[in-house]
Formats: C-alpha cells, sequence, structure tokens
C-alpha cells in the first residue's frame, strides 16, 4: 500500500462570484471589467467622508438566484455587517457583507464523485458582500498601485460543506459552480479575470480517522486546473509532513501557479479580528416568500432540468445529455434546433459533432456561429427525408453552410448531391451487379458475409454515389439471400 | 442696521424694502469679522460666495420668484459636506480635503434660496460637550466668554447666539445640537432618527446621527426641518414618513406629560436648574396640562450604553481616515502600516483616538458579547420602555442639561466627569425619539439653560407647537 493511501483528504471550497449586475452593489458606478484605472469611482466607491451606501437591489435578487439554482433555505430577514480591516485597496477601511444571517443555508452541488456516482456537496452558506479594490505590485517597481474600479463591485461567497475528498471532485465541484452561476446569468465565470474565485481549507487524516487534521487555506487559484494542482500539491505536501514526524500548522498559503507549489502567506494567530457588527447605514432587507416564488418562475433553465429534459422527453442518451448541458448556450442552441424537428438524436449528434468542431477548429463561441438553428432543423430534415446521407450532410453540405445563405438542399441540389432514394431505379443497379458477379453471389451465400461491400461498392459506383446507402444496403442483402 | 432675530423679521423688512439679501449678509459678515476672532465659531467665511449668491436672490426676489428661505442665511456645522468646499470635522486628519458633493440637508436648503455663509468650528468628529476638541482650538460662548459654548455643535450656537448668522445646522449624536442650545439660550431640535438624510454628514455613529437646526425662534427650526427632512434615495436609511408641514403649528391643548423624577433628582443637577423647571411644571399644571411624576430605571445604564455602542460604530466609521486616500498624511512613511498608524495618531485629536480605542475594544473577539451586543439589548429596553411611556403621554419633560455652561477647561481633564454632561440628552439619541431644548431659563449666574421635550417618533409637528406655546407662555 503506499504511504498516501492510508491518508483521506477533507476539503471545504469558498467560491466568490463577482455577480455581473449593471452597476456596483452599494453605488452606480458601472460593475465593469478593464476599465481605465480608477474611473468607475464616485465618492461612495472612493469612501468619502459622508457617503452612505445605497443598496443595489439586482444584488438580492442575484442572489436569490443562486439560492433557489441550489435548493437553499432563503433567509427572509437580511442585515448586513461590517468586516473591519485596513488595507489600502478598502476604502472605508470595512467591507460590508453579511455575518450572521447570510441569505442562503443549504442546498448542494451535485457532481460525479470520484467511484463515479452521482455525490452531493452541501453548501454551508451563500451570502452577499462587495469586493475590494485591486493592489497591483509588479507594475511599478517602486509602489503599489490601487485601482478602485473594483471597489464595490457585488460578489456573492458560496461556502461548501468540508465534503470534498479529493482534488478531482474538487475540479469537479468548481466546474459545476461555474456551469450554474453562467446558467442562472449572474457571473460569467472567468477565473482568469478573478470574477470566479476560489479559495480552498484542505485537511487531511487517516482513513477511517473521524477526526479532521488541521486544515491549511490555500488561496490565489486563477484558473480550474490550478485549483486542482493546488489541492494536490497541498495533499502531497501535508501528507509527507505528517510522515516525516511533522505537524501541519494552521495556516494561509497562496498558490504559485509558476511552480505549482503552495507558499505560506501568514499564520492564523497573525489573523486580523474583523470585529463584525450589524452595517448600521443599511436597513435589513426582506426577501418575501412571494419575491422568492417570482424569481423561481424565472429560473427556467438549469442544468439539472434540462438534463430531465433531454433523457426523458428527447430520449438523449446520458452521454449525449451531458455534453449538451455543459455549456448554457449550446444547449439554448440545441434548444432551438428541436423547436423545428422532432429527431432529437440527429440533432444531438450535429450539434456535439460537427458543429462543437467547427468551433473548436476556429476557436469561435456558439454566439459566433453562422448557421441559425432553423437552417440545422432543415439539414436534418434532409437527411430524414433520405436525400443525402448522415456523412454527406455532415461533412459536405455542413460546410457548404457555413460560407452561404442558401438552405441545406438547394446546396445539395446545387452540388447534385441528392441521393437517389428510388427503390425501382436502385434495384435496377442491385440487379446488375448481382448478374454481373455470380461467383462472388455464391460465395457470399457460403459464408463470406464480407462481400457485401464489394456489392455495395459497385452499386454506388453505377449511381455515381447518390444512392441512399442504408436503402442500398437492404436492396442488396435482400438480393443476396433470396 | 439689521439685527433681526427671526426669518419672520427678516422677511418683513425685506417686504417692505427696509433690507436687501446682500444687507443682510453684509450685516452678518460685519458681525463675523468684528467678533470671531475672540468667539472662534467660523473656520472659513464664504464672503464673496454669500454676497453673490444674496445678489442673484435679491434678484429673484425682486422678479417674484424667490422661494420659501430667500433671505435666510446660515452657517453649516464643519462636519456637512458642501460642494467644491473644505470639510474637516474639525480634524487635521481631513487637511486640505475639499467635498466632490453636497450633503442632501445642503441641496435641499440652496434649493429653497438659502444663504450659506460659511463652516463652523465643532468638537473633533462631533465628539465632545464643550467644543473644546477642535484642530481649530476652543470656541467661547458670546454670553460669557470665559464660557464653553457647549458641544459638539458649539460653533453653531456661538455664531447664531452672536449674530454672526440668523441659524446654523448642527448635528446630534448624543445632544450636540440640544446642550450648545441650551448653554447659548437658542432652540435646538435633534429629528427623530430617520427624519434628516445623513448623506453627506461625515459619520460619528451612523445609528445616533441626526442632522438639526439651532435657531433662536421655534418657527425658524419648524420652517428650516421642513425644509430639510424627508425621504432621500442616498441615504436608505431615511425615512419616507410624510413630512408635515411643521411651520404651521396646531392650537394649543391640553397635553398628557411626563416627568422623569429620576432626572429631577438626580445627583449634581443644579438647584436652581431644578427650581426653575419644577416651577414651569406647576405652571403647567396650573393651565390644566396633565403632569404625572414617573419613574425611569434606566438613567444610569444611559451614559454607559450611549458610549459602548457610539465608540463601537465610531471606530469603523473613522477607518476610512487612514491617510493613504485623502486628507493628512505623515511624509515619508516606511510602508502602508505605517502610514496608517503614524498619519493617524498625529492628526487624530486625543478624544477622537480615546473613542476608537475604546470602540475597538468593545467590538474585539472575546469582548463582544459582554459589551457590544449587551449595550445593544439594553438599548432595545430604553426603545421598548420609551415608547410604552409615549402611549400614554404625549412629551417626557426634563431639563436638557445638569447646569449652564462650564467653564473652558475645566472638565476636559477627566473625561468621565465629561461624559455625563450628556446624562439627559443621550436619552433620545438611543431610543431614536425627537427632543427639542427650548431656552426657557436665565440663571441667577446670567447664563441661559434650556428645557427638554422628547415626543413620539416622527411627532416633531406636535413637540414645535407646544415648544411654541410654551415659550409664548412661560419665557422670562
Amino acid at each position: 500500500m503506499n504511504t498516501s493511501d492510508k491518508y483521506e483528504a477533507v476539503i471545504g471550497l469558498e467560491v466568490h462570484a463577482q455577480l455581473t449586475t449593471k452597476t456596483k452593489a452599494y453605488s452606480s458606478d458601472e460593475n465593469i471589467y478593464g476599465a481605465t484605472p480608477n474611473t468607475k469611482t464616485c465618492p461612495i466607491t472612493l469612501g468619502h467622508p459622508g457617503t452612505l451606501p445605497v443598496s443595489n437591489s439586482k444584488v438580492i435578487e442575484y442572489a436569490v438566484k443562486m439560492g433557489i439554482a441550489v435548493g437553499s433555505q432563503i433567509r427572509e430577514r437580511n442585515e448586513y455587517a461590517r468586516k473591519n480591516y485596513f488595507y489600502a485597496d478598502l476604502p472605508k477601511g470595512y467591507q460590508i457583507t453579511q455575518d450572521t444571517t447570510p441569505i442562503c443555508n443549504g442546498g448542494f452541488i451535485e457532481i460525479k464523485g470520484e467511484d463515479g456516482k452521482e455525490k452531493q456537496i452541501e453548501i454551508t452558506r451563500i451570502h452577499m458582500e462587495e469586493d475590494a479594490g485591486k493592489s497591483i505590485h509588479d507594475l511599478d517597481p517602486f509602489h503599489t498601485l490601487v485601482d478602485l474600479n473594483r471597489a464595490g463591485v457585488p460578489l456573492i461567497e458560496i461556502v461548501s460543506e468540508p465534503e470534498i475528498r479529493s482534488s478531482g471532485e474538487a475540479y469537479q465541484y468548481v466546474l459545476e459552480v461555474r456551469k450554474l452561476v453562467r446558467y442562472i446569468g449572474i457571473c460569467d465565470g472567468n477565473m482568469e479575470e478573478g470574477s470566479l474565485r476560489c479559495d480552498a481549507n484542505i485537511s487531511v487524516r487517516l482513513k477511517g480517522a473521524e477526526k479532521f487534521g488541521i486544515k491549511v487555506e490555500v488561496k490565489n487559484m486563477n484558473s480550474i486546473s490550478n485549483v486542482k494542482k493546488a489541492i494536490e500539491y497541498e495533499i502531497e505536501r501535508q501528507i509527507e509532513l505528517i510522515e516525516n514526524g511533522g505537524e501541519v500548522v494552521h495556516e494561509t498559503r497562496s498558490f504559485n501557479a509558476a511552480n505549482g507549489g503552495t507558499i505560506s502567506m501568514r499564520h492564523k494567530e497573525e489573523a486580523n479580528d474583523y470585529r463584525f457588527f450589524p452595517e448600521p447605514d443599511l436597513q435589513p432587507v426582506i426577501v418575501t416568500q412571494e419575491y422568492i416564488e417570482k424569481i423561481r418562475k424565472t429560473l427556467t433553465l438549469l442544468p439539472k432540468q434540462l438534463y430531465i429534459k433531454f433523457t426523458n422527453k428527447f430520449g438523449l442518451s446520458d452521454y449525449d445529455s451531458i455534453i449538451l448541458i455543459e455549456e448554457k448556450e449550446i444547449a439554448l442552441y440545441f434548444l432551438e434546433i428541436t423547436k423545428h424537428t422532432k429527431n432529437y438524436k440527429t440533432a444531438a449528434n450535429i450539434v456535439n459533432g460537427a458543429i462543437k468542431a467547427h468551433l473548436n477548429e476556429f476557436v469561435k463561441h456558439i454566439s459566433e456561429f453562422s448557421i441559425s438553428a432553423i437552417r440545422i432543423a432543415e439539414l436534418i430534415q434532409l437527411i430524414d427525408d433520405g436525400k443525402v446521407s448522415n456523412s454527406v450532410a455532415t461533412s459536405k453540405v455542413f460546410t457548404q453552410m457555413l460560407q452561404s445563405d442558401l438552405s441545406a438542399e438547394e446546396i445539395a441540389k446545387n452540388n447534385n448531391w441528392i441521393q437517389d432514394s428510388d427503390t425501382d431505379s436502385l434495384s435496377e443497379f442491385v440487379k446488375q451487379v448481382i448478374a454481373k458477379y455470380p461467383e462472388k453471389v455464391e460465395e457470399y451465400k457460403s459464408g463470406k458475409k464480407g462481400l457485401i461491400g464489394l456489392f455495395m461498392g459497385e452499386v454506388m459506383k453505377l449511381s455515381r454515389g447518390k444512392a441512399d446507402p442504408k436503402l442500398a444496403n437492404q436492396l442488396v442483402r435482400a438480393e443476396l439471400e433470396k | 442696521m439689521n439685527s433681526y432675530t427671526s426669518f419672520k423679521d427678516t422677511q418683513i423688512a425685506l417686504k417692505n424694502g427696509k433690507t436687501t439679501c446682500v444687507k443682510i449678509v453684509e450685516n452678518y459678515l460685519k458681525n463675523i469679522s468684528e467678533k470671531n476672532s475672540d468667539i472662534n465659531a467660523f473656520i472659513e467665511v464664504f464672503s464673496d460666495e454669500a454676497l453673490e449668491r444674496a445678489k442673484q436672490i435679491d434678484l429673484k426676489i425682486s422678479e417674484g420668484t424667490s422661494s420659501k428661505l430667500a433671505g435666510f442665511v446660515l452657517g453649516i456645522k464643519d462636519n456637512i459636506c458642501i460642494k467644491d468646499h473644505k470639510v474637516s470635522a474639525s480634524s487635521k486628519i481631513l487637511q486640505g480635503f475639499t467635498s466632490l458633493y453636497s450633503a442632501t440637508v445642503i441641496e435641499r436648503l440652496l434649493s429653497e434660496d438659502a444663504i450659506i455663509i460659511g463652516r463652523l468650528n465643532c468638537d473633533e468628529f462631533a465628539m465632545g460637550s464643550g467644543n473644546e476638541n477642535s484642530v481649530y482650538g476652543s470656541v467661547r460662548n458670546p454670553l460669557d466668554m470665559t464660557k464653553v459654548p457647549g458641544g459638539s455643535s458649539g460653533g453653531s450656537a456661538a455664531a447664531v447666539v452672536a449674530n454672526m448668522c440668523l441659524a446654523t445646522l448642527g448635528s446630534d449624536t448624543g445632544g450636540s445640537i440640544r446642550q450648545p442650545a441650551s448653554f447659548c439660550g437658542l432652540v435646538g431640535l435633534k429629528p427623530t432618527y430617520s427624519r434628516v438624510s445623513r448623506h453627506g454628514l461625515i459619520a460619528y455613529a451612523s445609528s445616533f446621527d441626526q442632522i438639526g437646526p439651532l435657531t433662536n425662534t421655534v418657527e425658524d427650526t419648524a420652517l428650516l426641518l421642513e425644509v430639510i427632512a424627508g425621504k432621500d434615495k442616498m441615504d436608505s436609511t431615511s425615512s419616507s414618513v410624510q413630512v408635515d408641514d411643521y411651520s404651521s403649528f396646531i392650537k394649543p391643548v391640553k397635553r398628557k406629560i411626563a416627568v422623569l423624577k429620576d432626572c429631577l433628582e438626580r445627583e449634581g443637577l443644579d438647584v436652581e436648574v431644578k427650581q426653575k423647571l419644577e416651577s414651569t411644571i406647576q405652571q403647567l399644571q396650573d393651565d390644566g396640562h396633565e403632569i404625572t411624576y414617573v419613574s425611569f430605571p434606566y438613567l444610569d445604564f444611559l451614559v454607559p450604553t450611549y458610549y459602548v455602542l457610539t465608540t463601537a460604530e465610531a471606530s469603523s466609521n473613522l477607518a476610512r481616515f487612514d491617510g493613504v486616500h485623502y486628507g493628512y498624511r505623515i511624509e515619508n512613511p516606511e510602508n502602508l502600516e505605517d502610514t496608517y498608524i503614524d498619519s493617524r495618531t498625529t492628526a487624530f485629536g486625543d478624544e477622537v483616538k480615546r473613542r476608537i480605542m475604546l470602540g475597538t475594544f468593545v467590538l474585539s473577539a472575546g469582548y463582544n458579547d459582554e459589551y457590544y451586543k449587551k449595550a445593544q439589548q439594553v438599548r432595545r429596553i430604553v426603545q421598548n420602555k420609551t415608547d410604552e411611556l409615549l402611549k400614554d403621554f404625549d412629551f417626557i419633560l426634563s431639563p436638557t442639561s445638569p447646569h449652564t455652561a462650564f467653564e473652558i477647561g475645566k472638565k476636559k481633564v477627566d473625561p468621565t466627569v465629561m461624559y455625563l454632561e450628556d446624562i439627559f440628552t443621550v436619552h433620545a439619541n438611543i431610543s431614536g425619539n425627537p427632543a427639542i431644548s427650548i431656552p426657557l431659563y436665565t440663571h441667577s449666574n446670567g447664563l441661559p439653560f434650556g428645557l427638554q421635550l422628547l415626543s413620539k417618533d416622527f411627532t416633531e409637528k406636535d413637540l414645535l407647537s407646544f415648544s411654541s406655546e410654551i415659550m409664548k407662555n412661560f419665557s422670562e
């Protein structure tokens, strides 16, 4: 047994999602990434004397959406709190957040566990807060630069129970969270730009042990794969430490993307006392059951709901469905096609096959894809009518559709790709071929079934490629087995 | 030569052509230039601006397009922001700072054609009861230059009583409008918490602070409240309860008045203050008002509760003054931490530092439950008991302050002695109720003192009407 197999990791994740509201959480400053530094900064954002926060109601709406999406209990009376600490990018000297009354408690994120089975990771809480500004340490050799455009941008923090057991599960979890926030349209989920951020609390213990080990918090992982890497590294580091007779220290460590390791930032004894107390400048927000129900009605496109629809109503495979719902816009595109065709399986195949391959090849997003859903439905109709084969449709016709506004059928016609599905003329070709190779027919009948390829090839040749291969195959078989 | 002590007189003179806004402003500027170097009420005078505005308003008056407060000249406590003007809260930490916007109360005054003549000295960040904690030095009481004008809105009170402007705005967190009003013989109102927008008021203790007027007459206080009160989208704690026409007083009716026994029996209450108050109570009773002596056994808890909660909020509210973003910064700091520590150590006064430390302590882990949470519970009890009492009574009557204005420097030595100055006034800030100090009395020492009335939330109209009635019937 490998030493590391003796241990089990215990991981809890804190995910910060920046909300894509038009304006900031407590001011009318525009909430936008990448603007010229310090241009989205009114006196409220700057924390000027005498300013007061003015709540953006969209923040509540977005937090409620997340709560509904993960099945949380949503709190009626929401108080805000101040978290006090000094830092150059925190103009007020405190962050407005929620302390004892988070807007959501409970609920879960569903992932595929290590054993491949569904696993639910429970959500401890989701609360609303504001982002700090950005301190930039590496642009000026002598100064730290502060950009307050980000100060006051709304966030929700999603805290999981320590139920994650491996880096792979953590990876899955963050992926699921990102998928959800994108589906409900509250966050763009871009980890590189910092609109989705993740801190991990990691400890290890001997398998079967009940008590948790001493946990370490790891920060600054700016991609989902770095979350995985950082956790892998940290688990290894902790196990090695214990195996060598050492002890894990309760601390905060920073992930270093350059070498994949983590380094100590501060020990917990040095940690701030944040002196939380209720924010006196904001009245508690009351979230009524009526309001929650109103929001719930707008959430018709959750990945789970789509999965059930795709598998049950459309009869698609588990695999096809999961791939289709990976990205919201692709799932929407697929749904659009299904408004015009009942051939869901072929629609799924085209989306997951030809379309995705094309998007990958040209590094495009589905929003930049030039063929409308209705034209794809027409292409499917062409296949269903037996006018072109699947392969002609998805390779030749599809490729031309990318550059043309013509319908699939027109393209097929213009290129003479409409296949012959006239049974009579096809039967004629089959008879000719059978007559041409009497010995091969005998061989086939005596068991050399592979010869069907030869006959098919000849039939296709005679039809100059336009024969419907499925039909041709049926006819050849029938003739041979007479 | 004008010496109008009410806006009504000012308006009559303007109407009869006896004066103009320009003349009025010139006269106040003259008074300021003669007296301010001694009194130290104004820390900045907007001479040119006020004169220019006076000209414009004179024009408006001649065209018949002027608004409600045309000719009303006000001074503003230096913790209320005025766009493109300096604001300092009498602190070195805001050295050189200019506000980018105006407080809602300023916007409202200006839109009614009021003229703002300058910024007024106060205790640093409104922390104090004598206006002795100011980077600009102490303010003197114009009625006796050896005495304080009260605090923290000491400059606001002194300016009015010295006729350097008609009225002023102050702020009241624990009595900072009412106590100076009492010491200077003025009317001072702390409105119901949330009645007046705090947008643009430099916060001391957010859940206690209210802006209010200091005036010579109850009528002027009513008129100013009418203009500055009301819902403001920039202050989400401001109330949307309808603003009354406070200045049209209701007809005298017989009232039910509670007198807090514990206040009158309080040790340290000046004998003459007590006697005069008792004679007023007798007169009220003789006039047919119903007087009941009630017990309010929370008096001893008020000041400690007030200081725990206000310092907690202040420690957080004042964190933004960190030497990094604006205002004063120590020269050549070594690093970020030094910037914080040295800038704040140098630029905050002792009282402010004392309260920041106290507030930080009561909120810190391990003490929060014992102090902050406990004080919040007491606050809730005081609120409930006050509400209960006001179910049966229209007003609660008490002295505003235990005595008349004290000597400059006398109480500065021991802060806890100073804190007891607020014993009668903090009640209204803890409970949120409106309270007024009216200048009924003159002590045998020659100094004025006030009577305090407290009423139900949002009943300023009753409070002001009754105050006007008392002033008419009983003032000495």
